[in-house]
């Protein structure tokens, strides 16, 4: 296994090497992507990947903060279970599947009732009003980071609600007895004890919305340009690499796509081991208690 | 008096906001888990018929079916489990049993966790760099590997959690007997720790009935019936990518088809899994 992570990094590595030595640097803050020039840079697709999942988290966060509260202390005990298993069952569903729907459900709805509404209300205030203006074509970086949100959410709430669950009842019902409200016992007791598993939840969520593929691929537009605006399809790396990488014709198309997945594999594998590194500390915390 | 008495209100009323907007939560998240479910179920069931299992992936403008497909993915994922399986229960009980302790084992483990999660286009790549340009061909064996990348630390990790779930007077009692190491793993670690590992590979066989992004560059796609593995074969979920990407009507229907047959599976396998822990538990206790 250890042997199969390394050997991904390298045959990366290897494999991008004719884009990194072709294009040297500029290849991460280059914004050309001319097949036909044999131009390449890494700049849209990246900046896309961030965009998107900076939407996603942002949106996914608060509702799996909601939706773990919910879980573990508002909801009466009869009701509990099935939820939980229901946003599990979200979790199962193929990525493939949030694509199609994205494409063909979402998409247009996002064109015919909230791109016009963003552009009317939003896009003509100064300086922000650059990210919400734009023609409602459905297709772009705000709907791509809502699928991804709603791919996100269960892996999120479920992490919290199985560390909120750990949070020993002594504690909250000190804090009840106190006089504390719910929210209170949440917000004072519950979220500090659980900062850190919380924390690598959501980098958990992060990797995967970074990382995700199909979902994007099918409502993002595939468009080599950087623009401000949310509302303009953009690319991202995982999703310019599943589009293209069946049609590179050349050696250095090819190699440049590797490149993409190396920088992204890089990406994730950080994210992702910061994510692990806080979740095993509060199972030590755990175990001391 | 008074400033207390507001001061509780406030409490309460932000108490009471945040306790709704929670709630509000939990309704937007099954709202998109019924929103998807209910668009693959009408557009699906509208393209289902029985052509779909008996016909390959037509050309645009003829009718056809996903047999090909359906069978592709069948025989990938079959593969991919005869892989990845193995491995994994092995690998599993590696670190249970002997690496339970110890630098290496949680190093291991340590890696595993963070392979659980890697990004499936990623695994893709890899075997892309490291199968098909070597022989110079996308094979079904190589979406096959691919695959069994992802079945593998889902396996591992359930395998060795399950393990440690087994209460060490059994292997005390065992070793106690004269039993020798292999035959307490083989006949009563593995026996008394089965469902959880069936339920590990059945979730990773749910996982990987969906997958696309690693198929794409390995498997890559076929229009014929073919058993070859070392030729491209054709898989659903990528099937249902390139029909839905498609500008044709009939083609989308069957993408959408394709979809309900995916969706369904997977969740019936999710259903199941969790159902067989919950028997195994009960005649448990």
């Amino acid at each position: 296994m250890a042997l199969a992570l390394l050997g991904a990094a390298l045959s990366m590595a290897w494999g991008g090497r004719e884009a990194f030595a072709t294009f040297g640097w500029k290849f991460l803050i280059s914004t050309d992507w001319d097949a036909v020039n044999h131009r390449f840079g890494a700049l849209v697709p990246v900046i896309g990947t961030l965009v998107t999942a900076l939407i996603a988290m942002l949106i996914a966060v608060p509702v799996s903060f909601g939706i773990a509260l919910f879980l573990t202390e508002v909801a009466p005990a009869w009701l509990r279970a099935p939820v939980a298993s229901a946003i599990e069952l979200l979790a199962g569903i193929p990525s493939i599947i949030y694509g199609m729907w994205g494409l063909f459900v979402f998409a247009p709805f996002m064109a015919a009732h909230v791109d016009p509404w963003i552009d009317a209300h939003l896009g003509s205030l100064p300086a922000i009003g650059i990210f919400f203006s734009g023609p409602p074509l459905g297709l772009g970086m705000l709907t791509a980071g809502i699928v991804l949100a709603i791919m996100v959410i269960p892996f999120i709430s479920s992490v919290m609600r199985e560390v909120f669950l750990t949070v020993p009842a002594r504690l909250k019902e000190s804090a009840y007895a106190l006089g504390s409200t719910t929210w209170e016992v949440a917000w004072h007791i519950v979220l500090p004890y659980t900062r850190q598993a919380v924390i690598g939840g959501v980098f958990l969520g992060l990797g995967r919305a970074l990382g995700e593929t199909m979902a994007v691929t099918f409502v993002l537009g595939n468009a080599h340009q950087l623009t401000a605006s949310l509302l303009m399809p953009g690319n991202s790396i995982a999703a310019v690499i599943a589009n293209e990488f069946t049609e590179a014709d050349s050696e250095l198309y090819r190699s440049s796509l590797i490149a993409l997945g190396f920088l992204l594999f890089v990406v994730t594998f950080a994210v992702l081991v910061v994510a692990r590194l806080m979740l095993r500390q509060m199972e030590r915390k755990q175990g001391r208690a | 008096m008074n400033i207390s008495e507001k001061l509780y209100r406030r409490r309460r009323l932000r108490n009471a906001a945040a306790l709704a907007l929670s709630g509000c939560a939990t309704v937007f998240g099954l709202f998109w888990l019924l929103w998807i479910l209910w668009t693959t179920l009408v557009n699906g069931a509208h393209a289902l018929n029985p052509a779909l299992f008996t016909h390959s992936t037509p050309p645009p403008g003829e009718s056809g079916g996903l047999a090909n497909a359906l069978f592709g993915s069948l025989l990938i994922s079959a593969l991919a489990l005869a892989i990845g399986a193995p491995i994994g229960v092995l690998a599993g009980t590696w670190l249970a049993e002997y690496a339970r302790r110890g630098r290496l084992g949680e190093f291991i483990r340590f890696l595993n966790d963070i392979l659980l999660s890697a990004p499936s286009i990623v695994l893709g790549l890899f075997v892309y760099a490291l199968v098909v340009k070597p022989a110079g061909h996308f094979s079904a064996f190589a979406g096959a590997l691919a695959l069994a990348l992802i079945v593998l630390p889902i396996v591992v990790r359930t395998c060795d959690e399950m393990l440690q779930l087994v209460p060490n007077a059994m292997r005390e009692a065992a070793l106690s007997l004269g039993v020798p190491q292999w035959k307490v793993t083989v006949q009563i670690l593995w026996r008394s720790a089965r469902p959880g590992i069936v339920t590990g590979i059945l979730l990773a066989l749910a996982r990987i009935s969906g997958e696309t992004a690693p198929l794409l560059f390995t498997a890559l796609n076929n229009q014929y019936w073919t058993a070859k593995l070392d030729a491209p074969m054709a898989s659903v979920p990528v099937a249902i990518f390139q029909f839905a990407m498609s500008p044709y009507e009939d083609w989308h229907a069957l993408a959408w088809a394709g979809a309900l047959v995916v969706t369904v599976f997977v969740l019936l396998l999710s259903l199941a899994a969790r159902w067989y822990l919950r028997r195994a538990h009960v005649a448990h206790d």
